[in-house]
């Protein structure tokens, strides 16, 4: 029986309603960005029910903790305002948590209100609420604007707005920020390690690595060994200059750091796939003189090798892809150059960018493809193209494996959130290596197929 | 066929007192709350008690006090989720055949789309089913700047025009009340435009009550105002019984479903595990309520008892010794000799399989110590099963229970109802004249009545040892101190958690979603759990913890 059996071809334009939505709301992403500053405790400021979706839904994907406190907002502080809960929250924090840092978010409840974080902060910190060396940042993510990416995106600009400090007029050679944007703690790794073969000093912000892969071992720290220190991410405004990996997640704290600390930036897109690596080691050689170490050249002649092995079972393969943009532009990326096909891509996070940046990635291509983004560019709309016409691979969330068995298309779990699946979060699809390992996934998705569907004549042993 | 009541075993009585390892019961309450400030001290402090039993001048047994649903401490850490959850995730999500339209931005809609595992299952391809989907107004600014109802309106109407279900109900969250979209005239509109669609609303916004609970009063009363009563003909079949409060997770509802009709109970509606807007629209046809998740629920079987007559009983399916009781206790109300002998023949059936199960587990799991924190219901019926492998409960808390869930219903009228939650709605009810159907009033009955049998649910702390510890909204800070203390066989808790639970070397199981496994409903879901838990006691991975140069 189909799972999604309402669902028909008939593709009928919406105005008000999203049905299966490609995206989330921002505090989530805010959540996300904060767990990676070492020794931070996120807050959502608003009723309690976001702050426990948004734990719950980190949690499910990562099958870790992930800790969050929450003002806990009732009829009356929606009234009156969640002064009141956020000094007493922030009291309660310290005293029992010891955090060394509480990054607060808003929801739409707070942000429709018109909460004034920073006041409420220095309230805190007038009362003796924050002790002596501790921090309180904030941002706001109102959850009726963009999407969780926005969310992410505007966190990690919190962290240069309250950290980032130019100490010098001379920036530290060799010493590099790097916005890794919304990716898995094994890819915030990769990135890490490439940095690193290059030579360079890599400051690496946020960093989820080390927080949200945590080791068992009979003991429960709350702030695990990861996560961007707050000196890293004081001394990134000395950096000699910025390279943010994604527009939408990292762009805009790029930017506010340049703003601020005259660091210089480079926004990129993140390096999924051969060429999108290609550029991000290409920008690194501006900082280290030059050099690539031969580990990667050989890491990078692996991945063409792999690639060129397995290029008769990708020719020409049709992909229907969704999630959030600055992912979406690199895969597409990656597929086009596997000559391969995406035909549907669609996101929920608003922004036209997003349209113009898969138009360049597609070339001549473009015409053929159909890419939307916004409220009704949601899973509906894209069940329905496919309805239409069908593709050899899905390529998305978990949401997608009822898609996946309606039709019977094989899905590649990729991005947020893999609820379904275990231990994805400490292998990279970053990098050359994480795009071998994407190689690796779809192919074994398209042969998987063949030896299910093989008439036993045609079952191969060798493939 | 024999009529002979199979004997259904007491394995353990948790009587002991609560003592680990030379700390007293009243020196980890102290630690629990040492490191708070003071005034949340003094309020975490009438939210943890020791279960001290006392009996009264007249020989009854007086429990504890205990301070429940009130606000949560801000930054506490708390497990509970919102009114919205308990409203639109819990009670209304599970029914198959209604498109739900969560007015507001992309979050919450987005997070109760097939995250609480209650299964459905549609007789055929042609049965609506719109679990798979999530629905929402998905609000942007320009809507919380100019108001969302023309927005609501909209989509209201797409989603009648593209799939054409024969009810609509729409959710309001956290800004909707704040920006004054009235959500109730919009359905109305809505309603009498599109004539063959029940289009209703909830005004469950999130900051609403203090947790879930809220938004299960505010369902209670939506289902039954829009819903309950429709049907005007009387449905075919003996005993007609509602089940209320089971949400079919990890597919409970399924098994319970069998064991009525092999018993010859005819199951009007469950609320609302595996249910259809038909099943909710003749459930005041039943002659009787059986309520398994008092917490979410009592409300509707008040109010249908009011309404139309029908009187409820407690009855838990969790457990094999309670689903007998359970059981016995249904036949017991409709005294007839050929349904208590489908019954126990039933039992007789079942029963043998899951004492072989009981014995093969007994060894592996007798003496070991559990500690449960889950939402309202499940805190107290999961004490049963792990009473029957031999394991005790040493401490145990809900989310978001009132005082009756935890002292019984005797407190009621002792309860008052704080400023955070005065603004939920009591409907009041009257008997319907046409529809109101007296009770059954036989001889029988009367003594039953004398004896508690209905509307009687007892509380959890009447089933707990002595000087076990009891937390009302546990912390992740009490939950973590406890674990650590205690050091118990088994957490039961939710996904946020498990984790860090596990983290410190003790398996936690999720009550919430099982894990991803069960049924553990009746017979064979105590089976599965035995062994479930079994499997959790007893892995090898807490030997693999330490490294060997370590």
């Amino acid at each position: 029986m189909a799972l999604l059996r309402h669902t028909t071809d008939d593709v009928v334009e919406r105005q008000a309603l999203t049905v299966n939505p490609a995206k989330t709301c921002q505090p989530i992403g805010a959540m996300y960005a904060a767990l990676g500053i070492h020794r931070c405790l996120p807050h959502s400021h608003g009723s309690q029910g976001c702050c426990s979706y948004h734990r719950s839904t980190l949690s499910r994907h990562y099958k870790e903790p992930a800790m969050a406190a929450t003002s806990s907002f009732t009829e009356g502080s929606s009234v009156f305002g969640g002064q009141a809960n956020l000094l007493q929250g922030l009291n309660t924090i310290f005293s029992v948590y010891k955090p060394d840092v509480v990054a607060v978010h808003t929801t739409c409840l707070s942000e429709t209100i018109g909460d004034d974080i920073p006041q409420i902060a220095d309230a805190a910190v007038a009362k003796g609420f924050v002790p002596e060396g501790k921090r309180v940042i904030h941002c706001n993510t109102p959850s009726y604007v963009g999407s969780h990416t926005t969310g992410f995106a505007n966190m990690t600009k919190a962290m240069v707005d309250y950290f980032s400090t130019s100490t010098t007029d001379e920036k530290i050679d060799g010493q590099v920020n790097i916005i890794p944007g919304w990716v898995e703690p094994a890819d915030m790794s990769e990135i890490k390690r490439l940095v690193k073969l290059m030579g360079l000093d890599g400051i690496t912000f946020p960093d989820t690595s080390g927080v949200l892969d945590a080791p068992l071992k009979s003991e429960y720290n709350m702030y695990p060994d990861g996560g961007t220190t707050i000196d890293q991410l004081e001394s990134t405004g000395d950096s000699a200059g910025t390279i943010a990996l994604g527009p939408i997640c990292s762009g805009p704290a790029a930017e506010a750091l340049k703003n601020k600390c005259q660091v210089p930036q480079e926004t990129l897109p993140l390096p999924i796939g051969l060429r999108a690596t290609d550029i991000f080691i290409q920008a690194l050689r501006k900082y280290n003189g030059g050099e690539v170490p031969a580990e990667i050249t050989a890491e990078r002649g692996r991945l063409v090798d792999l690639v060129s092995d397995m290029s008769q079972y990708f020719y020409g393969k049709t992909v229907a892809l969704w999630g959030d943009p600055d992912q979406l532009v690199s895969l597409t990326q990656f597929l086009v150059d596997l000559d391969m096909r995406p035909k549907y891509i669609v996101t929920g996070t608003p922004g036209k960018a997003f349209l113009r940046r898969i138009g360049e990635v597609l070339g001549d291509s473009v015409k053929e493809v159909i890419a939307k983004q916004g409220p009704q560019a949601d899973m509906l709309y894209l069940h329905q193209l496919i309805k239409r016409e069908k593709v050899d691979l899905l390529i998305g969330n978990t949401y997608g494996k009822y898609i996946s068995r309606d039709e019977d298309i094989p899905l590649l779990r990729h991005g947020f959130p893999i609820i379904d699946r275990i231990g994805h979060q400490y292998f990279p699809t970053t990098g050359y290596r994480g795009a071998m390992r994407l190689c690796e996934k779809i192919l074994d998705a398209f042969l998987d197929r063949q030896d299910r569907d093989s008439p036993e004549e045609s079952f191969e042993l060798t493939m | 066929m024999s009529t002979e009541r199979i004997n259904t075993p007491d394995l353990n009585t948790p009587s002991e007192p609560f003592v680990v390892e030379a700390l007293t019961a009243e020196q980890i309450k102290e630690e629990l709350t040492r490191q708070y400030p003071s005034k949340v001290k003094r309020k975490r402090d009438k939210q943890i008690v020791l279960n001290e039993k006392k009996k009264d001048e007249s020989g009854s047994l007086t429990l504890p006090v205990i301070n429940a649903n009130t606000r949560t401490s801000p930054g506490i850490i708390t497990q509970r989720g919102c009114t919205y959850a308990g409203c639109k995730g819990v009670i209304m999500g599970p029914t198959r055949d209604i498109i739900n339209i969560t007015h507001g931005p992309i979050g919450c809609g987005y997070y109760s789309w097939l995250t609480r595992r209650n299964q459905t299952k549609p007789p055929t391809e042609e049965h609506d089913n719109y679990i798979p989907y999530s629905f929402s107004t998905d609000m942007q600014d320009e809507n919380i700047i100019f108001g969302g109802e023309k927005k609501l309106k909209a989509a209201i109407k797409e989603a009648y025009e593209m799939f054409h279900p024969k009810a609509i109900a729409v959710f309001a969250t956290c800004p909707v009340g704040l920006i004054g979209d009235d959500v109730h005239q919009a359905c109305r509109e809505m309603k009498r435009e599109l004539v063959d669609c029940n289009v209703f609303a909830f005004s469950c916004e999130g900051y609403k009550g203090v947790s879930q609970s809220a938004g299960h009063h505010i369902a209670n009363n939506g289902v039954f105002q829009n819903m309950v009563g429709n049907q005007t003909k009387e449905p075919k079949g003996k005993f007609k019984i509602n089940l209320l409060g089971e949400y079919n997770i990890g597919g409970d509802a399924f098994v319970l479903e069998e064991m009525f009709e092999k018993c010859g109970i005819t199951l009007l509606s469950t609320f609302s595990g595996n249910s259809t807007v038909e099943q909710f629209e003749q459930a005041h046809w039943a002659e009787l309520n059986c309520v398994m998740c008092h917490r979410s629920i009592n409300y509707v079987a008040d109010m249908i008892e009011k309404k139309y007559g029908a009187p409820w009983i407690k009855v838990n399916f969790i457990g094999a010794k309670a689903t007998a009781k359970s059981l016995r206790k249904i036949a017991e109300f409709f005294n007839d000799p050929d349904l208590t002998e489908r019954v126990e023949n039933f039992i007789t059936a079942e029963y043998p399989a899951v004492l072989k199960a009981q014995a093969e587990i007994l060894p592996r799991t007798e003496g070991k110590r559990a500690m449960l924190f889950v939402g309202g219901s499940r805190a107290h019926s999961y004490q049963e099963l792990f009473s029957e492998i031999g394991m005790k409960t040493i401490a145990a808390g809900y989310e978001f229970a009132h005082r009756d869930d935890y002292e019984g219903r005797k407190v009621l009228p002792d309860i008052k109802v704080d400023a955070d939650s005065r603004n939920i709605e009591e409907l009041t009810v009257e008997r319907d004249e046409e529809l109101y159907r007296e009770p059954k009033t036989n001889a029988d009955l009367e003594s039953l009545k004398n004896r508690d049998f209905f509307e009687n649910y007892k509380g959890m702390m009447a089933d707990m040892g002595e000087k076990a510890m009891i937390i009302d909204d546990v912390s992740h800070h009490e939950a973590e101190k406890l674990i650590e203390m205690c050091q118990p066989d088994i957490f039961c808790a939710g996904i946020k958690e498990k984790y860090a639970v596990q983290k410190l070397g003790v398996p936690c199981k999720q009550l919430h979603s099982y894990d991803y496994g069960g049924p553990y409903a009746g017979f064979q879901g105590a089976i599965q759990f035995y062994s479930d838990i079994d499997r959790m006691v007893n892995s090898k991975v807490k030997d693999m913890i330490k490294a060997p140069w370590e």
